[in-house]
């Protein structure tokens, strides 16, 4: 094991301590944590992003559009420097930047202000969109969903429109908590197959397995992660 | 001479030439007459289907990679079925974009009432930051829409109409113009309800201004006009959408001077008519005859 990964484990350890700065409790349930590897995962070892590549156009873009219960998307945003530990214990207080849903205009790192369902997958195409038309074809857009949050039907707007269309440096990743009151007959990932996506569904607590799901290629086609984690009741 | 709509795309299609930064989303409707500039820009004239939340929301994704997106539909399908969409997708994350609309409030009556929205101003009214022009004229439409486009990260919406005056006025964005002086009161006519107004208040002593740009309201030029007036300062308003909607920023404009307002404009009630915009327009009593009646009926009182 390498030096670095051996820095990353300790930090994917401290993530329980640092959710607890907010919530005063460090046990979660599994609601709470049910983007917690994922996240850390894609932070860590896929996204190109950082505290300092923030104004670069070339970053890569995350968008939490499942804004509710961000405490993991905060810890992990604190873990990578994007803005001091000291911050979480304010935590939906008046003077605090970290709201119970994320404001991009607040919080450094969250490229969008979320809570509303299904606005996030309908901004990330427009801004894969945005990318492809000032030639930037290095970035990729990754958005979070909940399963759901897939009842919205915004989603499915923009899910048959970036099949249609071959949006390649787009990424969906959805966290399976089996949440959705009407579920999702025949799987998640059939819904984005249909529309002409490539599609992986893996163990969501499986850190080799959502990197191996990150990073598989997708030419011409856009590419969905299905991140399955224990149901949520 | 061509309609605004057309005016719209052949003026978008030369900015999209010239500015790279500029794009447009379309969601079916007017994709036909943007055929042109999609085959020599295809990835800045996007369509991406009968989708208005989908619509709203790349849009907004296009300004967060820092692009000025033009957005166009009927006024119905872009204000008021996405109406979430451009609170959070644009207001909320910060950012703006150009709304450009047809069909309005009465375009194509025999289209009904699934093809009015004469709600749009007022929605977007309850939101922080949005410009508002209204021409009258095709080449209003264009003045307004190239200040538009070059409006930084603006939001602007631009609501173009198949209703117009005769002959277009030297607008300046933002302001209104006085038409005509009088000083028996205010007459503020707004986008297509010019020609109308000024027929109606003929032989009337009053100041009629004429208003393209309803969001910011002009306040400074109404406080002149009611100032060089006599007596009690009374203002008529008439505007192409929902009745009422600019009285509250004429009372805004005049906090310390006695006044009274009538807003004249299209009513709530569904008229349940099909016809023409002239059976309409005197249908909601916008018509010369009608306005005449109503605003010296007001005037006298």
């Amino acid at each position: 094991m390498t030096s670095t990964a051996v820095h990353s484990a300790d930090a994917y350890h401290d993530l329980p301590r640092l959710m607890g700065l907010m919530s005063g409790d460090e046990k979660h349930g599994p609601a709470a944590t049910s983007t917690l590897d994922a996240l850390w995962v894609l932070y860590d070892r896929v996204l190109r992003v950082s505290p300092e590549s923030m104004d670069d156009p070339e970053r890569d873009r995350f968008l939490l559009s499942k804004g509710h219960g961000p405490m993991a998307y905060y810890a992990v945003l604190a873990t990578k420097g994007f803005f001091s530990e000291s911050l979480l214990p304010g935590f939906g207080s008046y003077d605090s930047p970290l709201g119970h849903h994320p404001d991009r205009l607040l919080v450094p790192g969250a490229e969008i202000s979320s809570g509303s369902l299904g606005h996030g997958l309908p901004l990330a195409v427009g801004t894969a969109l945005g990318l492809r038309a000032q030639g930037r074809t290095g970035p990729a857009v990754w958005v979070l969903i909940g399963d759901a949050e897939l009842d919205e039907g915004s989603n499915h707007e923009a899910i048959a429109y970036a099949g249609a269309v071959g949006l390649e440096r787009l990424h969906t990743l959805v966290i399976d908590n089996a949440s959705a009151t009407h579920g999702w007959p025949g799987g998640i990932a059939s819904r984005f197959a249909a529309e002409g996506w490539s599609t992986a569904t893996v163990d969501g607590r499986d850190h080799q397995a959502l990197h191996e799901a990150y990073t598989a290629p997708h030419p011409g086609r856009p590419h969905v992660v299905v991140a399955r984690v224990e149901p949520k009741s | 001479m061509d309609t605004m709509r057309e005016r719209f795309t052949s003026t978008v299609s030369r900015l999209l030439d010239e500015d790279p930064r500029l794009a447009v989303v379309l969601a079916e409707i007017g994709v036909a007459n943007f055929a042109e500039a999609q085959r020599a820009h295809p990835d800045r004239v996007i369509n991406v289907g009968i989708r208005e939340q989908l619509l709203v929301g790349v849009g907004g994704g296009l300004a967060l990679t820092g692009m000025r997106p033009i957005v166009h539909t009927f006024a119905s399908f872009l204000v008021e079925r996405p109406f979430e969409q451009l609170k959070l997708d644009f207001g909320h994350q910060g950012t703006g974009g150009v709304l450009v609309s047809a069909a309005g409030s009465y375009d194509w009556p025999a289209g009904g009432f699934t093809h009015m929205s004469p709600g749009d101003v007022a929605l977007l009214n309850t939101l922080d930051g949005w410009t508002v022009h209204v021409p009258g004229h095709p080449d209003e439409a264009e003045t307004l829409l190239r200040h538009a486009a070059a409006a930084d990260d603006d939001a602007v919406y631009v609501r173009l109409s198949a209703h117009g005056n005769t002959a277009p006025r030297d607008v300046t964005p933002g302001r209104f113009l006085t038409v005509r002086e009088g000083r028996g009161g205010v007459v503020i006519a707004v986008g297509p309800m010019l020609d109308n107004v000024l027929a109606a208040v003929a032989g009337l002593d009053v100041t009629v201004l004429y208003a393209t740009t309803v969001r910011p309201f002009d306040e400074r030029s109404l406080r002149a006009a009611v100032q060089a007036g006599t007596g009690s300062a009374d203002v008529v308003l008439v505007e192409p959408y929902l009745a009422g909607t600019s009285i509250t920023a004429v009372n805004d404009a005049l906090p310390d001077l006695p006044h009274r307002v009538l807003g004249l404009g299209i009513g709530r009630r569904e008229l349940r008519r099909y016809g023409g915009i002239e059976e309409h327009l005197a249908g909601q009593g916008l018509d010369p005859a009608s306005l005449r009646e109503r605003i010296s009926g007001f005037l006298s009182r």
